[in-house]
Protein backbone atom coordinates (compact mmCIF):
# COMPACT_ATOMS: atom_id res chain seq x y z
CA UNK A 1 0.00 0.00 0.00
CA UNK A 2 1.40 3.37 -1.04
CA UNK A 3 1.02 6.91 0.29
CA UNK A 4 -1.53 8.87 -1.74
CA UNK A 5 0.76 11.90 -1.74
CA UNK A 6 4.36 10.68 -2.21
CA UNK A 7 3.94 6.97 -3.16
CA UNK A 8 6.26 5.86 -0.32
CA UNK A 9 5.19 2.85 1.75
CA UNK A 10 2.02 3.75 3.65
CA UNK A 11 1.80 3.61 7.44
CA UNK A 12 -1.94 4.20 7.83
CA UNK A 13 -4.92 3.39 5.62
CA UNK A 14 -7.93 5.73 5.89
CA UNK A 15 -10.61 3.76 4.11
CA UNK A 16 -13.36 6.37 4.36
CA UNK A 17 -11.16 8.73 2.34
CA UNK A 18 -10.15 5.88 0.04
CA UNK A 19 -6.55 6.76 0.87
CA UNK A 20 -3.39 5.66 2.63
CA UNK A 21 -0.59 7.87 3.93
CA UNK A 22 3.06 7.60 4.97
CA UNK A 23 3.96 8.95 8.40
CA UNK A 24 4.71 12.48 7.24
CA UNK A 25 1.60 12.87 5.09
CA UNK A 26 -0.69 11.21 7.64
CA UNK A 27 0.41 13.80 10.22
CA UNK A 28 -0.28 16.53 7.65
CA UNK A 29 -3.68 14.98 6.89
CA UNK A 30 -4.69 14.98 10.58
CA UNK A 31 -3.50 18.55 11.06
CA UNK A 32 -5.55 19.61 8.04
CA UNK A 33 -8.69 17.91 9.37
CA UNK A 34 -8.37 19.61 12.75
CA UNK A 35 -7.52 23.01 11.27
CA UNK A 36 -10.53 22.78 8.95
CA UNK A 37 -12.82 21.89 11.87
CA UNK A 38 -11.52 24.77 14.01
CA UNK A 39 -12.01 27.19 11.12
CA UNK A 40 -15.41 25.91 9.94
CA UNK A 41 -17.01 26.14 13.37
CA UNK A 42 -15.15 29.30 14.40
CA UNK A 43 -13.89 27.41 17.47
CA UNK A 44 -10.97 29.62 18.46
CA UNK A 45 -10.82 33.40 18.12
CA UNK A 46 -7.64 35.47 18.37
CA UNK A 47 -6.61 36.22 21.94
CA UNK A 48 -8.77 33.52 23.54
CA UNK A 49 -7.11 31.54 26.35
CA UNK A 50 -7.41 27.77 25.90
CA UNK A 51 -7.54 25.05 28.53
CA UNK A 52 -7.48 21.42 27.38
CA UNK A 53 -8.74 18.54 29.52
CA UNK A 54 -6.08 15.83 29.37
CA UNK A 55 -6.41 12.28 30.65
CA UNK A 56 -3.14 10.67 29.59
CA UNK A 57 -5.02 8.83 26.84
CA UNK A 58 -4.30 9.04 23.12
CA UNK A 59 -7.06 11.49 22.15
CA UNK A 60 -6.33 14.32 24.56
CA UNK A 61 -2.54 14.04 24.29
CA UNK A 62 -2.69 13.84 20.49
CA UNK A 63 -4.98 16.88 20.42
CA UNK A 64 -2.68 18.86 22.73
CA UNK A 65 0.19 18.00 20.39
CA UNK A 66 -1.84 18.99 17.29
CA UNK A 67 -2.99 22.32 18.77
CA UNK A 68 0.59 23.18 19.67
CA UNK A 69 1.77 22.23 16.17
CA UNK A 70 -0.95 24.45 14.67
CA UNK A 71 0.22 27.38 16.78
CA UNK A 72 -2.56 27.35 19.38
CA UNK A 73 -1.12 27.70 22.88
CA UNK A 74 -3.19 25.64 25.33
CA UNK A 75 -2.67 24.91 29.01
CA UNK A 76 -3.66 21.47 30.29
CA UNK A 77 -5.72 20.28 33.22
CA UNK A 78 -5.59 16.70 34.49
CA UNK A 79 -8.26 15.38 36.83
CA UNK A 80 -6.96 12.78 39.28
CA UNK A 81 -10.06 10.60 39.61
CA UNK A 82 -8.58 8.33 42.28
CA UNK A 83 -8.81 5.14 40.21
CA UNK A 84 -5.82 3.43 41.89
CA UNK A 85 -2.74 2.62 39.75
CA UNK A 86 -4.57 3.60 36.56
CA UNK A 87 -4.87 7.25 37.68
CA UNK A 88 -1.27 7.33 38.95
CA UNK A 89 0.10 5.96 35.68
CA UNK A 90 -2.05 8.27 33.54
CA UNK A 91 -0.90 11.28 35.57
CA UNK A 92 2.75 10.28 35.15
CA UNK A 93 2.34 10.00 31.36
CA UNK A 94 0.56 13.37 31.22
CA UNK A 95 3.22 15.05 33.36
CA UNK A 96 6.02 13.67 31.16
CA UNK A 97 4.22 14.79 27.99
CA UNK A 98 3.78 18.34 29.32
CA UNK A 99 7.28 18.74 30.76
CA UNK A 100 9.00 17.39 27.62
CA UNK A 101 7.21 20.07 25.58
CA UNK A 102 7.33 22.91 28.09
CA UNK A 103 3.54 22.98 28.43
CA UNK A 104 1.71 24.14 31.54
CA UNK A 105 -0.31 21.50 33.41
CA UNK A 106 -2.65 21.87 36.39
CA UNK A 107 -3.54 18.74 38.35
CA UNK A 108 -6.88 18.66 40.17
CA UNK A 109 -7.22 15.85 42.72
CA UNK A 110 -10.99 15.35 42.96
CA UNK A 111 -10.69 13.72 46.40
CA UNK A 112 -8.95 16.84 47.72
CA UNK A 113 -11.19 19.26 45.83
CA UNK A 114 -14.58 17.56 46.12
CA UNK A 115 -14.15 14.91 48.84
CA UNK A 116 -14.60 11.68 46.88
CA UNK A 117 -12.94 9.43 44.33
CA UNK A 118 -14.81 7.88 41.40
CA UNK A 119 -14.78 4.36 42.92
CA UNK A 120 -16.21 5.86 46.13
CA UNK A 121 -18.90 7.75 44.19
CA UNK A 122 -19.85 4.60 42.30
CA UNK A 123 -20.14 2.48 45.44
CA UNK A 124 -22.06 5.09 47.46
CA UNK A 125 -24.58 6.27 44.87
CA UNK A 126 -26.94 4.65 42.37
CA UNK A 127 -24.77 5.80 39.46
CA UNK A 128 -22.39 3.57 37.50
CA UNK A 129 -18.67 4.47 37.71
CA UNK A 130 -18.73 5.84 34.12
CA UNK A 131 -21.80 7.97 34.82
CA UNK A 132 -20.30 9.39 38.05
CA UNK A 133 -17.00 9.94 36.22
CA UNK A 134 -18.59 11.72 33.24
CA UNK A 135 -20.63 14.03 35.47
CA UNK A 136 -17.63 14.81 37.70
CA UNK A 137 -15.36 15.48 34.72
CA UNK A 138 -17.84 17.86 33.06
CA UNK A 139 -18.24 19.79 36.31
CA UNK A 140 -14.59 19.84 37.43
CA UNK A 141 -13.19 20.74 34.00
CA UNK A 142 -15.60 23.67 33.66
CA UNK A 143 -14.73 24.74 37.23
CA UNK A 144 -11.01 24.66 36.41
CA UNK A 145 -11.59 26.73 33.26
CA UNK A 146 -13.73 29.32 35.08
CA UNK A 147 -11.28 29.51 38.02
CA UNK A 148 -8.29 29.97 35.70
CA UNK A 149 -10.00 32.69 33.64
CA UNK A 150 -9.91 30.66 30.42
CA UNK A 151 -12.19 31.45 27.46
CA UNK A 152 -12.28 28.00 25.87
CA UNK A 153 -12.35 24.46 27.23
CA UNK A 154 -10.95 22.05 24.64
CA UNK A 155 -12.19 18.46 24.72
CA UNK A 156 -10.61 15.42 23.03
CA UNK A 157 -13.82 13.74 21.81
CA UNK A 158 -13.14 12.07 18.47
CA UNK A 159 -15.43 11.05 15.60
CA UNK A 160 -16.18 7.63 17.13
CA UNK A 161 -17.02 9.21 20.51
CA UNK A 162 -19.44 11.61 18.85
CA UNK A 163 -21.00 8.86 16.72
CA UNK A 164 -21.54 6.60 19.74
CA UNK A 165 -22.98 9.45 21.82
CA UNK A 166 -25.27 10.45 18.95
CA UNK A 167 -26.45 6.86 18.51
CA UNK A 168 -27.06 6.55 22.25
CA UNK A 169 -29.05 9.80 22.27
CA UNK A 170 -31.09 8.63 19.27
CA UNK A 171 -31.71 5.16 20.68
CA UNK A 172 -33.01 6.77 23.88
CA UNK A 173 -34.54 9.83 22.15
CA UNK A 174 -32.80 12.19 24.54
CA UNK A 175 -33.98 15.24 22.60
CA UNK A 176 -32.47 17.68 25.10
CA UNK A 177 -29.05 16.02 24.76
CA UNK A 178 -29.42 15.96 20.95
CA UNK A 179 -29.94 19.73 21.04
CA UNK A 180 -26.73 20.14 23.01
CA UNK A 181 -24.54 17.76 20.99
CA UNK A 182 -22.64 20.31 18.93
CA UNK A 183 -18.97 20.88 17.96
CA UNK A 184 -19.08 24.18 19.86
CA UNK A 185 -21.11 24.90 22.97
CA UNK A 186 -21.07 28.68 23.34
CA UNK A 187 -20.20 30.29 26.65
CA UNK A 188 -23.12 30.94 29.01
CA UNK A 189 -23.13 32.48 32.46
CA UNK A 190 -21.24 29.95 34.60
CA UNK A 191 -19.96 27.93 31.63
CA UNK A 192 -16.97 28.58 29.40
CA UNK A 193 -17.13 27.82 25.68
CA UNK A 194 -16.51 24.14 24.98
CA UNK A 195 -15.06 22.89 21.67
CA UNK A 196 -14.36 19.49 20.07
CA UNK A 197 -11.68 19.91 17.39
CA UNK A 198 -11.27 16.12 16.81
CA UNK A 199 -14.79 15.87 15.37
CA UNK A 200 -13.43 14.71 11.99
CA UNK A 201 -10.66 12.44 13.29
CA UNK A 202 -11.56 8.80 13.91
CA UNK A 203 -10.43 7.02 17.07
CA UNK A 204 -8.06 4.78 15.11
CA UNK A 205 -6.52 7.89 13.56
CA UNK A 206 -5.83 9.62 16.90
CA UNK A 207 -4.16 6.39 18.07
CA UNK A 208 -2.11 6.17 14.86
CA UNK A 209 -1.17 9.85 15.19
CA UNK A 210 0.00 9.31 18.77
CA UNK A 211 2.12 6.29 17.82
CA UNK A 212 3.64 8.01 14.78
CA UNK A 213 4.47 11.14 16.80
CA UNK A 214 6.11 9.08 19.56
CA UNK A 215 3.51 10.12 22.16
CA UNK A 216 3.63 7.79 25.14
CA UNK A 217 -0.02 7.40 26.17
CA UNK A 218 -2.02 5.20 28.54
CA UNK A 219 -2.78 2.08 26.52
CA UNK A 220 -4.41 0.19 29.39
CA UNK A 221 -8.17 0.48 29.68
CA UNK A 222 -9.76 2.04 32.75
CA UNK A 223 -10.42 -0.83 35.20
CA UNK A 224 -13.94 0.51 35.87
CA UNK A 225 -15.06 0.62 32.23
CA UNK A 226 -16.24 -3.02 31.93
CA UNK A 227 -19.81 -3.14 30.67
CA UNK A 228 -19.89 0.56 29.71
CA UNK A 229 -22.81 0.94 27.30
CA UNK A 230 -21.14 3.67 25.24
CA UNK A 231 -18.11 1.42 24.69
CA UNK A 232 -20.39 -1.38 23.50
CA UNK A 233 -21.93 1.07 21.04
CA UNK A 234 -18.46 2.09 19.88
CA UNK A 235 -17.53 -1.53 19.19
CA UNK A 236 -20.71 -1.91 17.20
CA UNK A 237 -20.07 1.28 15.25
CA UNK A 238 -16.51 0.21 14.39
CA UNK A 239 -18.06 -2.91 12.88
CA UNK A 240 -20.43 -0.68 10.90
CA UNK A 241 -17.52 1.47 9.72
CA UNK A 242 -15.65 -1.67 8.65
CA UNK A 243 -18.59 -2.84 6.52
CA UNK A 244 -19.42 0.63 5.24
CA UNK A 245 -16.41 3.00 5.31
CA UNK A 246 -17.51 6.58 5.89
CA UNK A 247 -20.71 5.63 7.73
CA UNK A 248 -19.66 7.35 10.98
CA UNK A 249 -18.55 10.59 9.39
CA UNK A 250 -21.80 10.71 7.39
CA UNK A 251 -23.83 10.04 10.53
CA UNK A 252 -22.08 12.70 12.64
CA UNK A 253 -21.43 15.17 9.80
CA UNK A 254 -25.05 15.00 8.64
CA UNK A 255 -26.32 15.52 12.17
CA UNK A 256 -24.09 18.54 12.74
CA UNK A 257 -25.07 20.03 9.36
CA UNK A 258 -28.79 19.26 9.19
CA UNK A 259 -29.95 17.50 12.33
CA UNK A 260 -28.89 19.28 15.47
CA UNK A 261 -30.75 22.53 14.68
CA UNK A 262 -34.02 20.54 14.73
CA UNK A 263 -33.47 19.86 18.42
CA UNK A 264 -32.14 23.26 19.43
CA UNK A 265 -35.38 24.34 21.06
CA UNK A 266 -35.39 21.20 23.20
CA UNK A 267 -32.08 22.26 24.71
CA UNK A 268 -33.36 25.72 25.66
CA UNK A 269 -34.28 25.03 29.25
CA UNK A 270 -34.67 27.50 32.10
CA UNK A 271 -31.51 27.58 34.17
CA UNK A 272 -31.00 29.10 37.57
CA UNK A 273 -28.27 28.99 40.19
CA UNK A 274 -27.72 25.74 42.10
CA UNK A 275 -28.59 26.40 45.77
CA UNK A 276 -25.33 24.76 46.81
CA UNK A 277 -22.61 25.73 44.35
CA UNK A 278 -24.21 28.53 42.36
CA UNK A 279 -23.58 26.92 38.95
CA UNK A 280 -26.50 26.95 36.48
CA UNK A 281 -28.90 24.02 36.77
CA UNK A 282 -32.48 23.07 35.93
CA UNK A 283 -33.27 21.84 39.46
CA UNK A 284 -32.78 23.34 42.89
CA UNK A 285 -29.51 21.48 43.48
CA UNK A 286 -27.37 20.50 40.48
CA UNK A 287 -26.65 16.86 39.56
CA UNK A 288 -22.99 17.17 40.58
CA UNK A 289 -23.81 18.54 44.04
CA UNK A 290 -26.36 15.74 44.55
CA UNK A 291 -23.64 13.22 43.60
CA UNK A 292 -21.13 14.91 45.90
CA UNK A 293 -23.58 14.94 48.83
CA UNK A 294 -24.28 11.21 48.48
CA UNK A 295 -20.64 10.29 47.86
CA UNK A 296 -19.36 12.17 50.91
CA UNK A 297 -22.14 11.72 53.45
CA UNK A 298 -21.10 10.09 56.76
CA UNK A 299 -21.09 6.30 56.41
CA UNK B 1 5.52 -15.12 15.04
CA UNK B 2 4.88 -13.59 18.40
CA UNK B 3 1.65 -11.56 18.62
CA UNK B 4 1.09 -9.29 21.61
CA UNK B 5 -2.56 -8.67 22.47
CA UNK B 6 -4.00 -6.23 25.02
CA UNK B 7 -6.84 -5.95 27.50
CA UNK B 8 -5.57 -8.06 29.14
CA UNK B 9 -1.96 -8.14 27.91
CA UNK B 10 -1.04 -11.58 26.57
CA UNK B 11 1.08 -13.19 23.88
CA UNK B 12 0.10 -15.79 21.32
CA UNK B 13 2.13 -17.65 18.68
CA UNK B 14 0.79 -17.55 15.12
CA UNK B 15 2.43 -19.42 12.27
CA UNK B 16 3.71 -17.21 9.43
CA UNK B 17 4.27 -15.99 6.87
CA UNK B 18 0.97 -14.19 6.42
CA UNK B 19 -0.32 -10.69 5.78
CA UNK B 20 -1.54 -8.33 8.51
CA UNK B 21 -5.05 -8.59 7.06
CA UNK B 22 -5.00 -12.40 7.27
CA UNK B 23 -3.60 -12.27 10.82
CA UNK B 24 -6.48 -10.05 11.98
CA UNK B 25 -8.97 -12.23 10.15
CA UNK B 26 -7.55 -15.33 11.86
CA UNK B 27 -7.74 -13.64 15.26
CA UNK B 28 -11.31 -12.51 14.44
CA UNK B 29 -10.42 -8.84 15.01
CA UNK B 30 -12.14 -5.97 13.15
CA UNK B 31 -9.27 -4.07 11.43
CA UNK B 32 -10.80 -0.65 12.25
CA UNK B 33 -10.63 -1.46 15.97
CA UNK B 34 -6.83 -1.89 16.19
CA UNK B 35 -3.40 -0.73 15.09
CA UNK B 36 -0.79 -3.31 14.18
CA UNK B 37 2.69 -2.29 15.29
CA UNK B 38 5.94 -4.00 14.26
CA UNK B 39 8.95 -2.56 16.08
CA UNK B 40 8.38 1.16 15.91
CA UNK B 41 6.35 1.18 12.70
CA UNK B 42 2.65 0.86 11.87
CA UNK B 43 1.91 -1.78 9.27
CA UNK B 44 -1.02 -1.81 6.83
CA UNK B 45 -3.13 -4.87 6.04
CA UNK B 46 -1.18 -5.83 2.91
CA UNK B 47 2.19 -6.13 4.69
CA UNK B 48 3.57 -9.67 4.87
CA UNK B 49 4.73 -10.77 8.32
CA UNK B 50 7.35 -13.48 8.77
CA UNK B 51 7.73 -16.13 11.45
CA UNK B 52 10.53 -14.09 13.06
CA UNK B 53 8.39 -10.97 13.53
CA UNK B 54 6.95 -9.71 16.81
CA UNK B 55 3.84 -7.60 16.34
CA UNK B 56 1.55 -5.82 18.75
CA UNK B 57 -2.16 -5.68 18.01
CA UNK B 58 -3.21 -2.59 19.93
CA UNK B 59 -6.91 -1.82 20.47
CA UNK B 60 -7.91 1.77 19.80
CA UNK B 61 -11.37 1.87 21.36
CA UNK B 62 -11.31 3.42 24.80
CA UNK B 63 -13.91 4.70 27.19
CA UNK B 64 -14.05 7.96 28.87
Amino acid sequence: MRCRVCRDRAAVEVRRHNAAFCREHFVEHVHRQVERTIHEFDMIRPGERLLIGVSGGKDSLALWHILTALGHRADGVYLDLGISDYSDESLELTRSFASERGLSLEVVDIKESYGFTIPEAASRTHRTACSACGLSKRYALNEAAVRGGYDVLVMGHNLDDEAATLMSNVLNWNVGYLGRQRPVLPAKPGFVKKIKPLLRVAERETAAYAVLQGIDYEVAECPLVAGNSLNRLKEWMVELEHRSPGALSQFVGGFVRDGSALFEEESNVDLHACQRCGRPTTGEVCAFCRLQLRATEAR
Amino acid sequence: MKVILRHPRREVEVEGPLTVGTLLDRLDIVPESVLVIRGDELVTKDIRLSDEDTVEVRPVISGG
